[in-house]
C-alpha cells in the first residue's frame, strides 16, 4: 500500500556536477567580492598561485591563474595581507573543494598603500633615481623659484610667508595643481613639466601641507617621481609633515620636511645677506685703508730720504758741528786756563813760605855790599871801608866796615 | 646700475672685493675698484630694503600656450 520511492543515488561525480552547474549558474557567485587576509599562499612555478582567504569565522580557498594575474597586473600576495579578491566561486570536482578563482585583487588599507609604496621605491631605487649623484645642487640665491602647489592651499600661504619674509627679492611663479584625487598625480607631473618648459625658475618646490597618507599619497605616484627626475631644474620637495616620506622625496634633489622648510631651504635670509654686505663694504674699506696706509709710509720715507739729502741739511749739519766743536773748546781752555791757575796758587805759597822776609822778621838780618848787593855770610868777604846794609825787619841800616884788629887768618 | 638684479650685482660686489684684495694695482685703479664696491653694496642694501615679492602664475591656453600672469592670493 505504500509506495515507498527510494531516494535516487547519485554517483560522486554527478552530484559534484550539480553542485558545480548550480554554483555557475548564480549571478552573485558568479562576480562576487570578498574580503579577507590572505594565509597559506603559495605561488608554483606554473605562475598560479594558490592561498586561502579568512576572516575570524570562515575560509575560503583561492585560485589565482597566472593568466589572470598578469592581466589584473597583481601585486605580489603575502600571508596575512588584506585583500579583496574579484572572481567567480566554483567546485573543484576532482578534489571536491569549493573554490574561488580570483580574477584580480585590491590591496585594503594603508597596508596595502604601504606595499605598493615599498614597491615603487624598491623598483625606481633599482633604477637608479635615487643615487646622490643624480642630485642636483640648489643654487644659493635664485632669482625666480617655481611653486608646484595648490593654489588654495596652506602651504602656498606658508611658503609666499616665508618668500616675503627671507628673500622678497625672488619672484615666484605658482604652478598650481590639484595635490591630491586621482588626476593630481598626472597634474603634478604636468605642473613641474611647465614650469621647465618656461625655464626661469631656478629651482622648483614641490608641495603639499599636512594630511592622511591617502591625501598625501599622489606624491607616491610614478608619474610624479618621473617628473621630478626629468627636471632640468633642481627640485626641492616639502610635503606634508616631518615625519611623512614620499617617493618625491626621493627622487627630489633636496627632501625639505614641511612646505615652510622647503621655502627656508629654497632661499638665502635677507638678514645674512645684510650682514654679509656689510662686511664686505667693511672689507672694502679696510683693504683701501691698509693701501693708503702703506702709500702715506712710502711717501713719508720718501720725503725724510729727500730731507736728508738736500745741501739745507748738510749745512745745518754742519752749523751744528761747529757749534759742536767751539763749545767743546771754550770748555776746554777753561779748564786748561783754572788747572793753571791752580797750579800759580800753590807754587806761590810755597815760595812764601820760603820768603827770607819771614826769618828777618823774627829777628835776624841780611848784610848786603852795597856795591853789588851780594849777601854778606863771612868777614873775609868784605874789606875795611866797603859801604854794607844790614837789612832787618823795620827797615834798614847802612854801616861802613872798620879795619880790622886781626889779620884775616891764613 | 639700475639694470643689475641683486644677484649681479652681489656678484659684481664680490669680484670687487678680491680684485681690491689681491691687486697690486696702481692707486686711482684701487680707487676706482672701492668705489665700484661700495656702490654696489649701497645698490644691493637698498634692493633688499624695496624689495616685494612677485608672484605670478603660470597656466596653458586653450593652444597649449603657456601664460604667466600675476596671482592674488585669495
Amino acid at each position: 500500500m505504500f509506495a515507498y520511492q527510494a531516494p535516487p543515488v547519485l554517483s560522486v561525480s554527478v552530484l559534484a556536477r550539480y553542485l558545480k552547474e548550480l554554483l555557475e549558474t548564480d549571478d552573485l557567485l558568479q562576480n562576487v567580492w570578498v574580503q579577507g587576509e590572505i594565509s597559506g599562499c603559495r605561488t608554483y612555478a606554473s605562475g598560479h598561485c594558490y592561498f586561502t582567504l579568512k576572516d575570524a569565522e570562515a575560509q575560503l580557498p583561492c585560485v589565482f591563474f597566472k593568466h589572470a594575474r598578469q592581466r589584473s597586473a597583481a601585486p605580489q600576495l603575502r600571508d596575512g595581507m588584506a585583500i579583496a579578491a574579484n572572481g567567480s566561486i566554483s567546485l573543484y570536482e576532482r578534489d571536491g573543494k569549493l573554490q574561488l578563482y580570483v580574477e584580480s585583487v585590491e590591496l585594503i588599507g594603508e597596508g596595502a598603500l604601504f606595499l605598493r609604496f615599498e614597491q615603487l621605491k624598491a623598483r625606481l631605487s633599482a633604477e637608479g633615481l635615487f643615487e646622490p649623484e643624480r642630485k642636483r645642487p640648489i643654487p644659493e640665491q635664485p632669482s625666480v623659484v617655481g611653486l608646484v602647489t595648490s593654489p588654495d592651499g596652506a602651504a602656498l600661504r606658508d611658503m609666499l610667508r616665508v618668500l616675503r619674509t627671507r628673500y622678497p627679492l625672488v619672484q615666484v611663479i605658482l604652478s598650481p595643481t590639484l595635490v591630491q584625487g586621482s588626476e593630481a598625480p598626472a597634474a603634478i607631473a604636468a605642473a613641474i613639466d611647465r614650469l621647465n618648459e618656461h625655464g626661469e625658475a631656478n629651482v622648483i618646490i614641490v608641495a603639499r601641507g599636512g594630511g592622511s597618507i591617502e591625501e598625501l599619497w599622489a606624491f607616491n605616484e610614478e608619474v610624479v617621481a618621473r617628473a621630478i627626475a626629468r627636471s632640468r631644474i633642481p627640485v626641492i620637495s616639502g610635503v606634508g609633515h616631518e615625519t611623512d616620506f614620499t617617493i618625491a622625496d626621493f627622487v627630489a634633489d633636496y627632501r625639505a620636511s614641511t612646505p615652510t622648510a622647503a621655502a627656508t631651504k629654497a632661499v638665502p635670509d635677507i638678514a645674512d645677506l645684510q650682514a654679509d654686505l656689510d662686511e664686505k663694504q667693511q672689507i672694502l674699506t679696510a683693504i683701501l685703508d691698509e693701501k693708503l696706509e702703506r702709500l702715506k709710509e712710502r711717501l713719508e720715507r720718501a720725503a725724510y730720504d729727500l730731507q736728508r739729502a738736500s745741501p739745507k741739511s748738510v749745512l745745518n749739519q754742519r752749523r751744528q758741528q761747529l757749534d759742536d766743536l767751539t763749545e767743546m773748546l771754550q770748555t776746554r781752555i777753561s779748564h786748561l786756563l783754572s788747572l793753571r791757575a791752580e797750579r800759580l796758587r800753590g807754587q806761590s805759597l810755597r815760595l812764601h813760605s820760603l820768603s827770607p822776609l819771614l826769618t828777618i822778621a823774627r829777628g835776624y838780618a841780611v848784610v848786603r855790599r852795597d856795591s853789588d848787593q851780594a849777601v854778606i855770610t863771612g868777614p873775609q868777604q868784605v874789606q875795611p871801608g866797603e859801604q854794607l846794609t844790614i837789612q832787618v825787619r823795620d827797615g834798614s841800616i847802612p854801616v861802613q866796615v872798620r879795619p880790622s884788629h886781626h889779620s884775616p887768618e891764613e | 646700475m639700475e639694470s643689475l638684479s641683486f644677484e649681479e650685482a652681489f656678484e659684481q660686489l664680490e669680484a670687487a672685493v678680491s680684485a681690491l684684495q689681491d691687486g697690486q694695482m696702481p692707486l686711482e685703479e684701487a680707487l676706482r675698484h672701492y668705489e665700484e664696491g661700495m656702490k654696489l653694496a649701497h645698490y644691493c642694501n637698498e634692493l633688499l630694503q624695496q624689495a616685494e615679492l612677485r608672484v605670478q602664475q603660470l597656466s596653458v591656453d586653450d593652444n597649449g600656450i603657456l601664460i604667466v600672469r600675476p596671482f592674488e592670493l585669495s
